[in-house]
């Protein structure tokens, strides 16, 4: 847990969205919080490097700017699971994995140029730890507000 | 994309530079104009393909540490009209219809949901449940207890 205090939380509530595209955009973005440009790029910098912040700017959509990607799942022996793990995130089109409570223990997103990629990685992933992935992309997105009170 | 988008996304994806003038480091950076830069950013912005500007929060350190993929088994032709109530809940962050893998996994409708503990989740969870009413036919929650890797997607 992070030390935040009450500026902090205001600076985080109010800047997930809509910051500013113009000359000066932390001078603007401080006006709104009755800030000084210099103490709200001071409590940035202070977010970022204790990692309360991951990233301060565009939030792309990277299906939108071209690619392929698939949510897939496998269940994996709990004796096996740091092996699998390792061979799993070796592959660089892994771009997150999570263990999850359930029978299907190991979940994870992939990323490539296209479908075919994304069937071919599995096929490898499957060889590889003998485990069976089940493939779920994406068939519609509903909202995706990625917004978190602080 | 085109050829200057694709740079465009190599240098902002990690961040903006913290500086009075960020747009203009960008531009000085890839060698163009500043307003170069403002209106490729507006435009992607307003195709989608910039979903926000801003601050990316670390769900732990915000306190998010009861983070829950709950999953439905709903009918495809409520699935749509549903999505759309289910994502607009303050507390989902994402919401996506995807393929059931019969007989593994018959879930068709995805929405994670973060809170302070297990409680909290379980009650907005709950929230969810009352508000998919009947068209619910089995549904379940995957608590997350590890992060094996987060990258995040990047272009290259």
């Amino acid at each position: 847990m992070s030390d935040m205090d009450e500026l902090d939380r205001r600076i985080v509530n109010a800047l997930q969205s809509g910051f500013p595209l113009c000359e000066r955009p932390f001078a603007e973005a401080a006006v709104q919080l009755g800030l000084q440009e210099e103490v709200l790029l001071e409590r940035l910098r202070h977010l970022l490097e204790s990692n309360v912040l991951t990233r301060f700017g565009p939030l792309f959509d990277a299906e939108r700017l071209g690619g392929a990607f698939s949510l897939c799942a496998m269940s994996v022996p709990a004796a096996d699971f740091e092996r699998v793990a390792g061979l799993v995130n070796a592959h660089p089109e892994v771009a997150h994995n999570y263990e999850r409570e359930h029978r299907l223990n190991m979940w994870f997103v992939l990323a490539a140029i296209s479908p075919d990629e994304i069937d071919k990685i599995i096929e490898k992933i499957e060889a590889e730890t003998g485990c069976p992935v089940l493939n779920l992309p994406r068939e519609a997105e509903y909202f995706v507000g990625l917004r978190l009170a602080a | 994309m085109n050829a200057f988008d694709r740079t465009l996304v190599k240098a902002t994806q990690g961040g903006l530079p913290l500086v009075p003038r960020p747009y203009e480091a960008i531009a000085r950076e890839l060698g163009v104009s500043h307003d170069e830069v403002l209106a490729a950013l507006r435009r992607m912005l307003a195709e989608g393909r910039i979903r926000r500007i801003g601050a990316v929060p670390n769900h732990y350190a915000l306190g998010y540490s009861a983070n829950a993929m709950s999953v439905w088994d709903v009918a495809d032709e409520a699935v749509q009209e549903l999505g759309r109530r289910v994502g607009a809940l303050p507390f989902v962050t994402h919401c996506y219809r995807r393929p059931r893998r019969l007989p593994d996994w018959p879930y068709n409708l995805f929405a994670m949901v973060h809170g302070a503990s297990r409680t909290d989740t379980a009650f907005k969870i709950e929230t969810i449940r009352a508000l998919l009413g009947v068209s619910v036919r089995a549904s379940d929650v995957l608590y997350s207890t590890r992060i094996l890797k987060k990258t995040g997607l990047r272009i290259a």
